[in-house]
């Protein structure tokens, strides 16, 4: 579970350890069926910030604004289901896919020329845009009070989404397994390592004939395309899609989520949407008031103590025990 | 002799500020050639040049028969032209292994490849590996470069040019850093490298020049000073006043 997991020496079988997510994610489903619905919610944030780990953990592009295309597929599907009266949610995921790919094809074309402060602000700029149309376009998004009658037809015509949230449970962990898979392989192909290779020196990779800017271009599209694919998700389960999609605190805290489970680390993408949404869950609950200040001051503890987030810190305790005599 | 690399009028201007003026230049195919000069003469500027990393303001560069002027890097690269970097450019939170396999991948096409893992492309590991072994560094496959002493940092940067396949080679000061007791190992490697290959070597260390170079160049202060074979420059009164001085005695 360390970070730069891919790589030509690495071996790319899939480790028991690996396991253990999914293990804990059947378990809950049958232990708390009373949290399928948080449960659901925590699965796509694992998939959305598993596309946001990809760039940023992977590829090193800084961004802030991720819920551009997570939004995007949100309101593709909403509007599908809605306006259009297209139900499958298949259809819908599909939708959402393209056009979170499109948009990430389009905006990465342009931003990736950029770098540092400017890439970071154009990332913003994108998401402000983005949130500005749908507040505008409200015969198709609802504007400021949403988008609602979004109906979703059961899954394959067989699998009727209830109101104890099972089915969208088990569905989002389909989604999510296949989004692990895919993302997994790609990090330990040459592709992945290539990518690591444009974080760790992007002088050097110019230098052996890489085309870093079309392999970021292309890694940014894919990452946007996953993001959109969860954003499609979290409308189907709440079967509502609200402006607050496309916002930067959506934006952040995704990346909170991430820093918290470990960046580059594929399952710091597990790790982090987890405690960050029990946390907000419970700390919500007991200080409804207050509830961000005990976010922070995870955040700050994290930052401060355990640059490799959660991960981090445990896989330091695993180094110092196999040290031991 | 074919001529593997040529520079015709090269010229780089920063405002009023000149630091390649006219430059002609000739890399023979297999040639062994240096470019000396004093600090700012102008040496890293022209390899910058001829990599495609920064745009010549005038003149043209020639690979192989070919005007690559207006070439992308990347492109000069599959084209046969390799660098080393004066400051280590390495990826130092990867190990040894995967800093060569990553230049053997881009050269096989194989880097873009997405869906079967990069550890079963068996021909890229063994390529990096063999490389790896013909510059001493196997055993060092598996260290990450952070861990690695500095001197065999250097080698990387020849093994990460050498898996590139070159047929022109420009080493930029390749034992710059490099203790004396180690540069040895590091002209052991020049002078075995594939004879096909042209390097144009730019260093300060005037042993290893003069014992490595068949050819060199004199750059000052943008300007080719002198060229011709290392007695000649040695020679070379302007050579001692603007460069040399006193230091050499061959």
């Amino acid at each position: 579970m360390s970070a730069h997991a891919g790589g030509y020496s690495a071996d790319p079988r899939i480790r028991w350890i690996e396991s253990l997510p999914w293990i804990v994610a059947v378990a809950a489903f049958f232990a708390l069926p009373e949290y399928l619905s948080l449960g659901a919610r925590i699965l796509i944030y694992i998939l959305y910030a598993l596309s946001l780990d990809l760039i940023v953990g992977y590829a090193g592009i800084v961004t802030l604004g991720h819920s551009a295309y997570f939004g995007l597929g949100a309101y593709v599907a909403g509007i599908l289901a809605a306006k259009a009266g297209i139900g499958d949610p298949m259809v819908q995921l599909a939708a959402a896919a393209a056009a979170g790919a499109l948009l990430g094809i389009g905006t990465g074309a342009i931003i990736l020329r950029t770098k540092a402060l400017t890439l970071l602000m154009l990332t913003l700029a994108i998401t402000s845009v983005m949130l500005e149309i749908a507040n505008k376009a409200t015969a198709l998004t609802g504007g400021a009070d949403g988008l609602s009658g979004v109906i979703v037809a059961p899954i394959f015509g067989l699998f009727r989404f209830d109101i104890f949230g099972k089915t969208a449970y088990l569905y989002c962990l389909l989604a999510l397994l296949i989004g692990w898979w895919l993302v997994r392989k790609m990090i330990y192909s040459p592709f992945g390592t290539s990518l690591t290779g444009v974080r760790e020196n992007s002088l050097r990779m110019h230098a052996i004939g890489a085309p870093v800017y079309w392999r970021l271009v292309l890694v940014y599209t894919l990452s946007a395309t996953i993001a959109g694919v969860a954003g499609g998700l979290i409308t189907q389960t709440n079967q509502f899609v609200g402006l607050n999609v496309f916002s930067f605190e959506s934006a952040g805290e995704l990346l909170v989520m991430l820093i918290l489970g470990g960046v580059g680390r594929i399952y710091g993408a597990f790790v982090g949407p987890v405690v960050y949404l029990i946390a907000q869950d419970l700390l919500a609950k007991q200080f409804p008031e207050y509830w961000y200040f005990g976010i922070g001051t995870m955040l700050v503890l994290v930052v401060m103590f355990a640059r490799g987030g959660i991960l981090g810190i445990l896989d330091s305790i695993l180094v110092k025990l196999r040290r031991r005599p | 002799m074919n001529i593997a690399l040529e520079t015709r009028g090269l010229c780089k201007s920063f405002g009023a500020l000149t630091v390649a003026d006219d430059i002609d230049f000739r890399l023979e195919s297999g040639a062994r050639h240096a470019l000396i000069g004093p600090n700012g003469a102008g040496k890293t500027t022209f390899v910058n040049m001829l990599t495609g990393a920064l745009p010549p303001s005038s003149g043209t560069i020639v690979l192989g028969g070919e005007d690559i002027t207006a070439m992308r890097q990347a492109k000069r690269v599959k084209r046969g032209l390799g660098r080393t970097f004066q400051i280590n450019a390495l990826f130092r939170r990867l190990p040894v292994l995967d800093n060569v396999a990553l230049a053997v991948a881009e050269r096989c096409g194989v880097a873009r490849r997405m869906l079967r893992a990069a550890s079963a492309h068996g021909d890229v590991r063994e390529e990096s590996m063999e490389l790896l072994a013909t510059l001493g560094l196997a055993e060092d496959a598996g260290v990450r470069i952070l861990d690695l002493p500095y001197g065999k940092q250097r080698l990387v940067e020849i093994a990460i040019a050498l898996g590139l396949k070159p047929s022109v080679l420009l080493l930029d000061e390749p034992a710059a850093g490099v203790p004396s007791l180690e540069s040895h190992r590091i002209l052991q490697v020049l002078d075995n490298l594939p004879k096909h290959i042209a390097i144009l070597i730019i260093e300060h260390d005037m042993d290893l020049v003069f014992r490595f170079a068949q050819r060199i160049t004199v750059l000052v202060q943008g300007e080719v000073l002198v060229e011709g074979p290392p007695d000649e420059i040695a020679r070379d009164r302007r050579v001692h006043q603007v460069y040399l001085g006193e230091q050499h005695h061959a």
